[in-house]
């Protein structure tokens, strides 16, 4: 399925990361948004406010993120694709309905413009602060799907590639910006909508009598869903589920559906990692998000100081991709690993959890308020290498 | 159980008309004996019969708590949701599908303390919604604690000395916030029932219909106030209906009296998705804005996806 030409603004763009992220929403043919204004993610919702109503779409300001966050669940039943947007503390609130989502299986995306935290924190400034919140944030067990842009043009491809995950896995999708990915002024090129490939919602063929909501066909571990209003009459809910849909709980129960829900989202599938002359370096510097362009800088340094340096840049973060990071991070020329990131150590527990003791993992934290300065992680190189 | 009752089961016709409205498969609900949550919900369903409505085009979404519990057991397209967030739940449906004629059918404690921003905000908005709020003042689910709507002085198990805070008018509440449509009645009073969710059904906005509801086992039984028929009786006994009563009149006193129902508030007032598209037409013209309706991204044919048809 293709984009809607009417309403990509194909062309070439200087504009902002939240900007296009809203654009790529638009893109990926979401028409229906809910939020609460939050600072760094507002100018997304600003944006779509304008030109929502110019292709058949909505933005509605709700009272706050909890009624936003599950607004969006309920428009996603409806039948448009839906998303919300917010920040730390505003994701913190909505919690509880990514929780939702996941138990119900319904493709929504969240956008987190990532600030300082804990708390209120540093509103205006950058931090990667939510990596492990994307994960672990709602209550139980359950997969999470989250994607890092470092670019504005990032922020656009992924919010795409995020609403035809959401489509194929039945799930919420985060895209993880932060302060400075999201107010970052860059050239964003729209292809034309012919290009954009959008994945579309898939409905049962069976009728009412046969349907199941949560059966899955021979094969797939993702259910096809019912059109509502259509005499199927099925029942949703966030209790623990058979296939009917009805509340069932009993251990067996959960069992079977966590089994499904844990296992439909396969990290291969998902995974994206850029590579920058992994093969036969001897550190290796695993990074993410707008901390991948600050390491740009220190790796080409300690490059031309003769250091044999790999970049690992993680994009799909979630579900973190260990076989490959494993993979590389044990690869016999590589001594040491370093993890820059904006926050005081959360991916690296990741990889040391990959590497699982093979290789000493260093950590490169940052409080956030500010990008690393790119010496730092150029001196943590140069230490691991000597 | 003795042969006398079972004699009176067996005396029940098996084919009832509410079967097909209900999940049989469903059957027995969790609801107990005495408890008023059933005959609001036949009400209900008497009320989408007298209002013409197609079943397919009827959604309904509930929160958390024993009348959370209605989307599970009525055989519609049904949600059940997170506690207090049933009415976001609906705005989001019915702004995506503005055929759907959506009901939340939920709690007191759901509705109006976790989720009492929403339910203000939802009136402000005037989204065309109705929600149907079954008070019987108190959180039965969890056991008996004490709620918004729990009357003063009341016991329950988080005030065994007694409720100190005073009770919300649920109707005034709703009137003072913007709601097109605002009624009470109580369990007791069936037919009346049947006419306000029928009227509150087809009215177009925000329209709230609040239904006094016994609770025996875990409201009257700890504040001596007998089983449900006695809570039936005090419902008859202590109601006077004031059709059209200012909503800050409209008092309600359990164990003095009166209590207060009718009809309060039917007035026109442009629901949002009207002023919705009203205002985007005079602000981005005829050609730029198509108005927003009654139409589903379901494409049969493949078509495009993501532009609703508009």
């Amino acid at each position: 399925m293709r984009s809607i030409k009417e309403a990509v603004l194909t062309g070439t763009h200087f504009i902002d990361g939240d900007v296009a992220c809203a654009e790529g929403a638009i893109a990926a043919g979401c028409r229906f948004a809910a939020g609460y204004p939050i600072t760094p993610s507002t100018e997304v919702v600003e944006r779509l406010a304008a030109r929502f109503p110019m292709v058949g779409g909505m933005f509605v300001q709700m009272e706050d993120e909890l009624a936003s966050s599950i607004a969006i669940i309920g428009a996603a039943w409806g039948g448009v694709k839906a998303m919300t947007v917010s920040s730390g503390p505003g994701i913190s609130l909505m919690q509880e309905h990514i929780g939702l989502a996941v138990m119900t299986e319904t493709p929504t995306v969240w956008v987190n413009v990532q600030r300082g935290g804990p708390s209120t924190g540093l509103p205006t400034l950058p931090a990667q602060a939510d990596m492990m919140q994307a994960k672990w944030g709602s209550h139980g067990d359950y997969p999470a799907l989250a994607l890092c842009p470092n670019s504005p043009q990032e922020a656009f491809d992924l919010t795409i590639r995020a609403f035809n995950f959401a489509e194929r896995f039945r799930t919420p999708v985060m895209v993880l910006l932060d302060e400075a990915v999201g107010h970052m002024l860059e050239k964003v090129v729209i292809p034309d909508a012919e290009a954009i490939d959008v994945d579309v919602r898939r409905y049962t063929d069976k009728p009412p009598a046969l349907y199941k909501p949560y059966e899955c066909t021979e094969g797939s571990l993702v259910p096809d869903l019912a059109p509502v209003g259509q005499g199927y009459y099925f029942h949703v809910t966030g209790l623990t589920h058979d296939e009917r849909g009805y509340p069932i709980m009993t251990a067996d129960t959960q069992a079977d559906l966590m089994d499904r829900l844990m296992r439909k989202i396969d990290q291969d599938a998902v995974a994206d990692i850029r590579e920058s002359e992994v093969e036969g370096c001897e550190v290796l510097v695993v990074s993410y998000g707008i901390t991948s362009r600050v390491a740009e800088r220190a790796i080409r340094d300690a490059r031309r100081q003769g250091i044999r340096v790999g970049h690992l840049r993680l994009v799909t973060v979630w579900p973190f991709p260990e076989r490959i990071v494993r993979d590389r991070a044990t690869q016999g020329s590589v001594k040491r690993v370093v993890v820059p990131e904006l926050n005081l150590g959360q991916m690296v527990r990741e990889v040391e959890r990959a590497v699982v003791g093979e290789r000493p993992v260093r950590l490169v934290g940052h409080a956030g308020g500010a990008v690393h300065d790119p010496n730092v992680i150029f001196e943590a190189i140069m230490e691991e290498a000597s | 159980m003795s042969s006398r009752d079972t004699q009176a089961l067996q005396a029940i016709p098996v084919n009832s008309p509410m079967e097909k409205w209900l999940r049989m498969d469903r059957m027995p609900h969790i609801w107990c004996p005495g408890c008023g949550i059933g005959t609001a919900v036949n009400c209900f369903v008497r009320a989408i019969e007298k209002s013409g409505i197609p079943r397919d085009k009827l959604a309904v979404v509930s929160g958390i708590g024993c009348t959370g519990r209605v989307a599970g057991y009525i055989k519609l397209d049904s949600f059940h949701t997170t506690h207090g967030r049933a009415i976001p739940f609906a705005i989001g449906l019915k702004l995506a599908n503005p055929e759907l004629h959506v009901v939340v059918f939920s709690g007191d404690g759901d509705l109006i303390a976790i989720g009492g921003n929403h339910f203000i905000h939802a009136a402000r908005r005037n989204v065309d919604i109705t929600v149907i709020c079954v008070n019987n003042f108190t959180y039965g689910m969890t056991g008996g604690q004490v709620a918004p709507t729990s009357p003063k002085f009341s016991v329950a198990t988080t005030t065994p000395y007694g409720n100190l805070e005073s009770p919300f008018n649920l109707a005034h509440l709703a009137d003072s916030s913007g709601a097109s449509y605002v009624a009470r009645y109580t369990t007791f009073h069936v037919r009346p029932l049947v006419n306000t969710m029928k009227e509150a059904l087809t009215k177009n906005g925000f329209s709230f219909v609040e239904v006094l509801s016994p609770c025996p086992t875990l409201f009257a039984r700890r504040n001596r106030l007998g089983d449900g028929l006695d809570i039936m009786r005090l419902f008859k006994e202590k109601s006077i209906r004031r059709d059209g009563l200012s909503t800050d009149a409209a008092v309600m006193d359990l164990e003095n009296g009166p209590i207060v129902v009718g009809k309060f508030k039917d007035r026109p007032r442009e629901a949002f998705l009207d002023v919705y598209n009203d205002a985007m037409t005079k602000a981005l013209g005829k050609d730029r804005f198509k108005p927003y309706g009654p139409v589903t991204m379901r494409d049969p044919d493949g078509g495009p996806v993501g532009d609703n048809g508009r």
